[in-house]
């Protein structure tokens, strides 16, 4: 019996090693490197995401694609790194950054002080963030004017709601997004002047239950349309969104950061407040193929195609509200209409 | 010497198996995943080993993961489960944070032990409520200090919100220079990675826990007290005064780890949406550890390199770094369940036994 | 009767712990239908040899066979196979289950995928009417009494179908009456073809019910005799390896002035039951005093009150004239009072403490032990060493968890520990309690060698014999009150007996 015991370690050691070589193998096939469209580039970007992960449906998950969009088209390698939490940014950046990647990017304001700090220590390499505003001459700082963009889905909330009750929940009650609410309420006030916004934030930007909790507080309140801008709380808002749409409630949820009909169905996603953070990465990336990074801060507008609305709202928005939401989508890029921000210093 | 060697032959078999045995579970799923578990492991070894630069940022990693250890593992010695590590640990960030950052005008000299010891100290008051009511009232003190490190989280975001906040954002401000336990000289030489004197002060903090516990007259309570509280009560032992001073030291350990942190790695705090784990994963470290201060500190260092080796093992090999958790929770399984690791050693211990006989 | 072959043969069981020889070439037969009793000190190997046969532990030499042919028992399962059953001391019963499922646990009766209780229940209804058992099936262990306990753990070894049952000290845990049933009903299960192990160390017992003795000093065989061609005296003698008297040897007291003194003590329990009802005595230096009761009549908490551990809600305890009722246990400690417990597994050591670490359980905090803050390791190691020698308590060393020794020696550590604070007053709680012959004459000479002294001696026991042969006044507790005091050599058991059960008062104290 011992005998036979000592046997099977020795062949499940053995099967290990076996099929760690065929794992070898399939490794080199969907490997890190690109084999593309023809066009190979030796230039490396890497990506850090916050404690979100890159699969957050949000905004990490925006910058992954939008990274993997120019791999295709430029030949480019990439790579990301998840962060547990906050102590690994400044090892994970500095993995990029010490294999000699050309440009690391922090996706999201809380990485701000770690790449602040990575980019003072490693004063060649390139940095760009998402969302936060970073002093040092090699950093990229990308910031969108949630504001206008939120302005145009208040304008279809408040063109669509038959309970005139709408409702908002933030994250955290952080200026970017308050930034959010501030251009929301405008849209919405600007289109209905009688209808209720109602403001919330949860405290948190990865508690599904919170989102949730709020959610229904809301709709129990008679809301019929709610704007989530709180990373993966909001997934929770459209859970508790597809659950009554599903018992026969006529109510809405907005999307946030990307098109999130895709995630959610256009059963329950009115339309969303596109923010096009792929859009941000792909065009920094491309500078840095192109050889044409600098650092410095850019904030990307309704005018730059930086923030919007989905495509994919003619869905479920009438024909007759998105020509209204074009017509305030040119006065706003014309500057007829300047649209409040929580930023205003 | 000899003690130490006997401390460690008798008990150290076990879990160096299943360490290995957790290693091997990790490298079967990996395969299950169609991931290469060599490769994998070989990142993961070199992002721990690789360069000075990973070497002491795995150390940062280690350092909070043993103080806590040391916490739970105190406690268990004194018959408490504490698993408030968390709500101590947060505690003990808020208050270094405070010192850090309110007072001002002392000499680094000063302000930084006095940072460390106020985080050390309220760490222990908060987790000596949950001793109180332990000795006064019954109350268990795995709901209290539960319960407690929700109580922490959301006193420390209020106090960090509302006296300690850099405008318009998440967190407070930095603390005041004097205030930092960072080692300048040593992170440069290791490439900017982020050491500080935390790290000695955990090793410290582990002899502490050995010579308190096994050579002082209190010690001797403390265990009298964890083992058989009946017969140390029939002893003359204030049963309840010991469960107090437990908790309160178990807790300054886990303050201790808080307070690091904040003084040798972040410099500030932020308003947290969660609890960070560091006192939850102290209870794996202490488990792994046997409970034992200086396997307290293998465990730690165990702990922190697999979880600082998981980014080198997705970067290198593309595994998820939540597979790390994996290989750690079977290593802890394979501890807690010794008949299974016997059983696989069993024909080893029995050539040891012929060889004997003959 | 007893059959030419023997059912079970043990041949030449030797088993070695570190630093012991458990079991030292040990043979042993027994016969269908007969109860061969296991006799021997604490510690002297009884319970290993039954778990050798029982499967928990290996033999390191000899060989088990049962019905004539060699067998390899190496787990409990094997000896369940082979019809071995043990009734342990310490059941292993889940309580709030009921009877039927602890007997069927971890083999339960299958009815395709659900489980079939109620054949279950039928069958062990049946084993227990055919055995004289009157158990219950669907009662909850946790609702029904030690001894009936007892009946499930034999009637899950005859529902396993257990031939050769193994007893381990069963009476230890019975009352009078219940080992008179339990005695019934092991002869039922011989009159029906089973055999049994009996392990004691209670003379009384072995007489009563047994068709042979083997006799186990020191892990060895001393002797196998036919009860009937023995008697008592000759067995304690074997066993213990010396002549063994059954009479306490002592002097008449000389009391002294009184040394603590109790008056109007009164407690009333959390449940609002009050349990001590004015209690008023005193000792004197130099005289044991019995305390005599029927448990459960207010002992354990009287004995809480006068260590410290319980503080009375009413009453004064002087000790040398001294109050100190209300300060803690410490102080009494301190104040001169030594105290060995009931429950000494509980009460009296810390079992996963070191034997050296458990002598110094009391005085730990004072010099030599420990000097500003520390322990000194060098003096409480000779402290053990000396205790160790003085009181004969056999461990392999003194690093030796207490976990490990025989119930004999840990009471004797117990002992040592309390009788070398050199105290004024030592209080003795069921001190004699599960120990053997060998033991229980240890611990009443240590208790008489006190008083002669010139301590004040407090014994509690519900052993009446051992109050009139040791004690040299007696007083009667009951309902949390004196009822009577009298002396021991113008009492007699009937006259005791009739002030246990409250229906007698005789004597000075406790009148209201």
């Amino acid at each position: 019996m011992k005998k036979s015991i000592k046997l099977t370690m020795v062949m499940l050691l053995a099967l290990t090693l076996v099929l760690s070589a065929c794992g070898k193998k399939n490794e080199a096939n969907n490997g890190g490197a690109a084999e593309g469209n023809g066009t190979k580039s030796d230039v490396k970007v890497g990506m850090v995401t916050d404690v979100g992960g890159v699969n957050d449906k949000s905004f990490n998950q925006s910058a992954w694609e939008g990274l993997q969009a120019v791999k295709d088209s430029d030949g480019i390698s990439v790579d990301y790194l998840q962060s547990t939490k906050p102590d690994d940014y400044i090892t994970n950046l500095n993995k990029f950054v010490k294999g000699g990647y050309n440009l690391t990017w922090g996706i999201g304001m809380d990485l701000g002080e770690a790449i602040k700090t990575v980019a003072d220590q490693n004063k060649d390499a390139n940095l760009a963030i998402i969302d936060a505003v970073v002093d040092a001459p090699n950093v990229k700082s990308i910031t969108f004017a949630e504001n206008e963009g939120s302005f145009l889905v208040g304008v279809v909330a408040g063109l669509t709601t038959k309970t005139n009750k709408i409702g908002f929940i933030g994250g955290a009650e952080i200026p970017v997004i308050e930034n959010f609410a501030v251009g929301f309420k405008a849209g919405i006030e600007a289109v209905n002047p009688n209808a209720q916004v109602m403001i919330s934030y949860t405290g948190a930007f990865d508690k599904p239950d919170l989102g949730k909790t709020q959610a229904a507080t809301y709709y129990n309140d008679g809301a019929d349309i709610l704007f989530p801008a709180a990373g993966a709380t909001g997934t929770g808002v459209f859970n508790e969104g597809t659950a009554r749409k599903q018992k026969g409630e006529d109510v809405w949820v907005i999307g946030v950061d990307k098109d999130q009909s895709l995630e959610f169905g256009d059963e329950i996603t009115l339309t969303s407040m596109i923010k096009r953070v792929d859009e941000a990465v792909k065009r920094v990336s491309k500078e840095v193929v192109d050889g044409t990074f600098k650092g410095g801060v850019e904030t990307l507008s309704l005018k730059d195609n930086g923030v919007g609305i989905a495509e994919t709202s003619s869905k479920n928005v009438s024909a007759e509200i998105l020509a209204k939401v074009e017509e305030f989508k040119a006065k706003i890029i014309s500057g007829e209409i300047v649209v409040p921000s929580a930023l205003a210093e | 010497m000899n003690k130490i060697v006997k401390i460690f032959s008798g008990s150290i078999i076990v879990p160096l198996t299943a360490i290995v045995m957790g290693l091997l579970v990790g490298a079967l799923i990996m395969l299950l995943g169609g991931y290469d578990p060599l490769l994998a492991y070989q990142s993961l070894f070199s992002q721990v080993f690789g360069n000075l630069y990973d070497l002491g940022e795995t150390f940062r990693e280690i350092t909070p993961l043993v103080l806590t250890g040391l916490a739970v593992a105190f406690a268990f010695r004194a018959g408490l489960f504490n698993i408030g590590g968390e709500g101590q640990f947060i505690i003990g960030m808020t208050a270094a944070t405070f010192v850090g950052i309110k007072i001002t005008g002392l000499p680094m000299i000063i302000h930084a032990p006095l940072a460390l010891i106020v985080g050390g100290i309220c760490g222990g008051l908060w987790a000596a409520i949950a001793g109180y009511f332990k000795a006064k009232r019954g109350v268990n003190e795995v709901i209290t200090t539960i319960m407690l490190n929700w109580t922490a989280l959301y006193l420390a975001n209020y106090i960090v919100r509302h006296f300690l906040l850099l405008k318009g954002q998440q967190r407070s401000e930095n603390l005041q220079d004097s205030a930092s336990i960072s080692i300048q000289w040593l992170s440069e030489l290791l490439g900017n990675a982020r050491m500080h004197w935390g790290t000695l002060i955990a090793v410290l903090a582990a002899v502490f826990f050995y010579i308190l516990l096994w050579k002082t007259k209190q010690g001797f309570e403390l265990r009298a007290v964890g083992l058989n509280p009946h017969a140390a009560e029939y002893a003359g032992m204030n049963v309840g005064r010991n469960i107090i001073k437990s908790m309160f030291i178990s807790g300054m350990f886990a303050g201790l780890a808080g307070a690091v942190q904040i003084l040798g790695v972040f410099h500030y705090q932020s308003v947290m949406s969660g609890t960070p784990g560091i006192g939850f994963d102290g209870i794996a470290v202490a488990l792994i550890g046997m409970n034992h201060p200086f396997g307290v500190l293998l465990g730690g260092f165990l702990f922190g390199s697999l979880t600082y080796g998981s980014a080198g093992m997705s970067f290198g090999a593309g595994v998820p770094p939540e597979l790390i958790r994996i290989v750690i929770g079977s290593i802890i399984f394979f501890i807690a369940t010794p008949g299974i690791v016997r059983y696989v050693l069993k024909p080893l211990y029995a050539k040891r036994k012929k060889e004997k006989v003959l | 009767m007893i059959a030419a072959n023997p059912i079970v043969e043990l041949k030449s069981i030797t088993k070695r712990f570190p630093g012991v020889v458990a079991n030292d070439s040990i043979s042993l037969k027994l016969h269908k239908g007969e109860i061969h009793a296991l006799l021997g000190e604490n510690g002297a190997g009884k319970s290993t040899l039954m778990n050798i046969l029982f499967g928990l532990y290996q033999p390191d030499e000899g060989s088990i066979e049962i019905d004539g042919k060699p067998v390899n028992i190496d787990n409990p399962n094997k000896a369940i196979e082979y019809g071995i059953g043990m009734v342990h001391q310490h059941f292993k019963l889940v309580q709030p289950f009921t009877v039927t499922e602890n007997i069927i646990l971890g083999m339960e009766p299958k009815k395709g995928l659900s489980l079939d209780q109620k054949t279950a229940a039928n069958k062990i209804k049946e084993l227990s009417e055919q055995y004289g058992l009157k158990v219950d099936p669907n009662a909850k262990i946790q609702n029904i009494s030690v001894g009936m306990q007892q009946r499930v753990e034999i009637l899950k070894t005859l529902y396993r179908g257990a031939q050769i049952l193994i007893f381990d000290e069963p009476t230890a845990v019975l009352t009078p009456q219940e080992i008179t049933e339990l005695m019934e009903i092991m002869r039922r299960l011989v009159a029906e073809g089973k055999s049994i192990i009996l392990i004691t160390h209670k003379l009384k017992e072995i007489m009563h019910i047994s068709d042979t003795v083997t006799i186990i000093r020191r892990g060895k065989v001393i002797d196998t005799v036919k009860t009937s061609e023995s008697n008592p005296n000759l067995l304690a003698e074997k066993m213990v390896g010396r002549n063994v008297t059954f009479k306490v040897d002592k002097q008449p007291a000389a009391p002294g002035e009184t040394v603590l003194s109790l008056n109007d003590i009164r407690l009333m329990r959390k449940d609002g039951v009050s349990v001590l009802n004015g209690l008023n005595f005193d000792i004197k230096a130099g005289e044991i005093l019995g305390v005599a009761g029927v448990d459960g009549n207010g002992q354990t908490e009287l004995i809480e009150v006068i260590t410290g551990l319980r503080k009375a809600d009413q009453g004064s305890i002087k000790i040398h004239g001294k109050e100190i009722a209300g300060s803690t246990p410490r102080a009494f400690a301190e104040s001169g009072i030594a105290h060995i417990p009931e429950d000494r597994h509980k009460h009296g050591l810390v079992l996963d403490f070191s034997m050296s670490e458990n002598l110094v359980l009391e005085t730990y905090y004072k010099e030599p032990f420990s000097k500003r803050g520390f322990l000194n390791f060098d003096t409480i190691k000779k402290q053990a060493q000396r205790l160790i020698e003085e009181f004969d308590i056999r461990t392999p060393g003194i690093g030796t968890l207490a976990r490990s020794l025989s119930g004999g020696n840990q009471q004797k550590a117990i002992i040592a520990r309390e009788i070398d604070k050199n105290p004024d007053v030592l209080i003795a709680a069921q001190p004699t309690r599960g120990l053997d012959v060998g033991a229980i004459e240890f611990v009443q000479k240590q208790l008489i060698a006190q008083r002669d002294q010139g301590k004040a001696v407090l014994l509690i026991s519900f052993e009446l014999d051992e109050i009139m042969n040791v004690a040299d006044r007696i007083i009667v507790i009951y309902e949390g009150k004196i009822v009577g005091e009298v002396l021991p050599e113008h009492t007699n058991d009937q006259e005791l007996g009739l002030m246990m059960a409250g229906s007698l008062a005789v004597g000075g104290h406790g009148h209201e």
